[in-house]
């Protein structure tokens, strides 16, 4: 019996190990980003996808208390670039940049509850966001 | 103080203000220097204290331009039908005095930039800081929406936003559940601009509100106030505000 059990481990083990990410790779859907401006980004995506959120952390300080301002790392460039074409904003649906990505994550972004999801650019420009 | 004399000392500040009056457009020049002076990626420095000088004397009664531009830069909005509880960052006051001429007097009031703000002194997480070159802020990734600072402040300078928001300047980020107060325009001023108010009073032909660094001798606040007599609105509470009133 004893016996019996450790080969349904192993079995359970190997399914676990070969099975599930061929599973992954082919039936799990991903995020459908809406991507307005393809092009150069001030990191990889790869870089971006895992450091967004330090570099933003880190900038938000800087621009708080010392007043630095329109760097590299900057919230109001990411959502210049970032908006999408048809609504202008980064959210508003699962296929707008930053919501993308959270929604499919499941990780709520608290950004947009003080910052303007929609560019500097529209308000300019005389666009009631 | 006889009745002659008060008027004699009104209208030498009025003729030498009205002198000034072409004068009144160096501090922004010098605004530029300073601003152009910091690099990108230079913090702001301690060397500099942003202060203002109003001039009740030239304030006109019934005039709200500083506010209503306050409001534009800031996209402050009022609040869904309930006006008390709409932000408010700079308002209009207007005094009368109850004896003699009943001198009638006008002043825009707002964050005092104290030196030592009691709003930092209560806030239990640290939101409410004052900046290097003397603006007082709320960091409103660290405010929990207390309302301490609010109760502390003696010009009553803070609101609480109620309501969630939706119409922000992307440059001034603002939202539901923080404390939030005049900024003197910090977004303009990193720019190397002056506040909102002090560019719609010049606008408006009054030039009653003056905007510099008081720490810069040669600057024209700074001269003003060494020359004319200014007041701090409380100043027995050594707040050391950086909000001075000239003709109350």
């Amino acid at each position: 019996m004893l016996r019996h059990a450790g080969l349904a481990f192993a079995a359970f083990v190997a399914f676990i190990v070969f099975a599930l990410p061929a599973v992954a790779l082919a039936g799990v859907p991903k995020p459908v980003i809406d991507i307005a401006n393809p092009g150069q980004c001030i990191a990889s995506p790869e870089v971006m996808r895992r450091t967004h959120m330090d570099m933003l952390l880190h900038q938000r300080d800087k621009t708080m208390h010392e007043g630095q301002r329109g760097g590299k790392v900057d919230l109001n460039g990411c959502i210049d670039c970032h908006a999408s074409k048809s609504n202008g904003s980064v959210l508003g649906s699962n296929q707008n940049f930053c919501q993308s990505c959270h929604a499919y994550a499941a990780v709520k972004i608290d950004c947009f509850e003080c910052h303007q999801p929609k560019p500097g650019k529209a308000r300019i420009a005389g666009i009631k966001p | 103080m006889s009745e002659e004399q008060k008027t004699g000392r009104r209208a030498f500040i009025a003729a030498s203000v009205g002198a000034a009056g072409f004068v009144a457009l160096a501090p922004g020049v010098k605004l530029m220097d300073l601003a152009q002076a910091r690099a990108p990626g230079e913090s702001v420095s301690g060397k500099v204290r942003w202060g203002m000088l109003i001039d009740t004397t030239k304030c006109a009664t019934g005039c709200s331009d500083c506010v209503a531009a306050c409001a534009t830069e800031n996209a402050i909005e009022p609040g869904s039908g309930r006006p008390a509880q709409s932000s408010q960052w700079i308002r209009k006051i207007e005094l009368k005095e109850k004896t003699g001429g009943h001198r009638e007097l006008s002043l825009p009031m707002m964050c005092q930039h104290c030196a030592n703000p009691p709003c930092v002194d209560v806030c239990p997480t640290g939101a409410s800081f004052k900046r290097a070159d003397g603006i007082v802020l709320v960091d409103r990734h660290i405010c929990i929406g207390c309302r301490y600072c609010m109760m502390a402040c003696p010009y009553q300078a803070r609101s609480f936003v109620h309501e969630p928001l939706h119409h922000q300047n992307p440059e001034v980020p603002r939202g539901q559940g923080c404390v939030e107060a005049c900024t003197f325009c910090v977004q303009r001023i990193d720019r190397g601009q002056g506040p909102a108010c002090v560019e719609a009073c010049g606008k408006s032909g009054h030039e009653a509100m003056l905007f510099g660094d008081l720490n810069d001798p040669g600057g024209e606040i700074a001269k003003r106030i060494s020359t004319v007599a200014s007041s701090q609105v409380r100043a027995d509470l050594r707040l050391d505000p950086g909000v001075r009133y000239q003709g109350i």
